[in-house]
């Protein structure tokens, strides 16, 4: 399974919720199927993808808020993890795609190829609705399955440690920042 | 406890005077009151975090959707918050107040605080933060609105120095 097929998978389901992704594959990869105005990429900060989730679906509770992060990112704010797990906002959708590796920066590999499980790791944090997807159909049904859930939710997927061959496209950060906020505050 | 219940309060209703409602923090010992007037008030969203670095993301995340923030943090969260403040908050352009205890100067009197105070200045100068300190009471609600004030002209974070002569009765 890789990434940019399960992103494929569910491209259509995200046109209603505000979508924060990690930096590096994640977003190169989502804006290579099409970047859209509810699309934020956090290209740094890395760890904190979950927490911009989590500040926006509490200010914003009606709104639908999807996180795309990754094994390397969720290892790096763990504690994040059990945050999230506290405020358990309803309206969050939290997908960790676990290539097991810092494919960005040259593919070291993560303590998820070894041992850490980090559906596991969520539930144990206190994340009421958990699941580990390793086939696409599998992720598509978690994930259709996590939006209708109204629950926190997070949806490991584990995917193959490729990606794009380029990281830099040519979609501003602060552009996208501004836009993304002004498709918030119209909504 | 000698941490000032009265200028913790003028403190808390001067960040909401300035539209603050959601305020993300860890427990310190000058904040305690703080924090618990911002839990047991229903108009503003405490965030318990694990550390402080994860609340820039979530006043990054309420900025863009359009909710007012603060950070209540130690000098030594704020010393552990530096990655996402540079490449989140000064990255992404996000106006983000934080209130920083300024432990470890002249009367403290615990010597695991005296390193973070030695340097805390110094670093959010190198990070081309502003700074205001909090040490009058009469001038808190003042400076906590130019603070906001200006986090919101320049779009960039800055910090406002709670002191011992503030925040410690016993100062």
């Amino acid at each position: 399974m890789t990434r940019l097929d399960c992103l494929r998978a569910v491209y259509d389901r995200l046109a209603d919720s505000a979508v924060v992704t990690i930096m590096g594959a994640v977003a190169a990869e989502l804006q290579s199927i099409g970047h859209r105005p509810n699309f934020f990429y956090l290209q740094h900060a890395m760890g904190l993808a979950s927490s911009v989730g989590l500040g926006i679906a509490l200010s914003r509770p009606s709104v639908p808020v999807v996180v795309f992060d990754g094994d390397g990112s969720v290892l790096m704010n763990l504690g994040g993890l059990s945050t999230l797990a506290r405020y358990r906002p309803a309206n969050l959708v939290h997908v960790v795609f676990d290539n097991e590796s810092l494919l960005s920066v040259g593919g070291f590999p993560t303590a998820t190829g070894t041992c850490t499980r980090l559906a596991e790791v969520a539930a144990a944090a206190g994340v009421p609705r958990t699941a580990c997807a390793t086939t696409i159909d599998e992720f598509v049904k978690e994930f259709a399955e996590a939006q209708q859930a109204r629950e926190l939710t997070t949806l490991v997927a584990k995917v193959d440690a490729i990606g794009p061959s380029a990281f830099v496209t040519d979609l501003g950060l602060l552009e996208n920042r501004f836009q993304f906020q002004r498709y918030l505050q119209g909504r | 406890m000698p941490v000032s219940a009265a200028n913790s309060q003028i403190v808390f209703d001067a960040l909401k005077a300035s539209g603050v409602r959601l305020m993300s923090a860890l427990p310190e010992t000058w904040l305690v009151h703080l924090i618990r007037l911002a839990d047991d008030d229903p108009d503003v969203t405490l965030v318990r975090l694990a550390k402080e670095e994860e609340g820039v993301g979530i006043s990054m995340g309420a900025h863009f959707a359009g909710v007012k923030s603060a950070m209540l943090m130690q000098n030594h969260g704020f010393l552990a918050a530096i990655n996402g403040i540079v490449s989140g908050a000064q990255l992404y352009r996000i106006p983000l107040l934080m209130l920083i205890s300024d432990r470890g100067t002249f009367g403290e009197r615990d010597p695991w605080q005296t390193e973070g105070g030695a340097v805390t200045e110094s670093v959010l100068t190198a990070l081309r933060i502003p700074i205001m300190r909090l040490d009058e009471p009469a001038k808190v609600a003042h400076r906590v609105k130019q603070a906001q004030t200006l986090a919101y002209s320049a779009s960039k974070p800055v910090a406002l120095l709670l002191t011992r002569d503030l925040m410690w009765e016993d100062a």
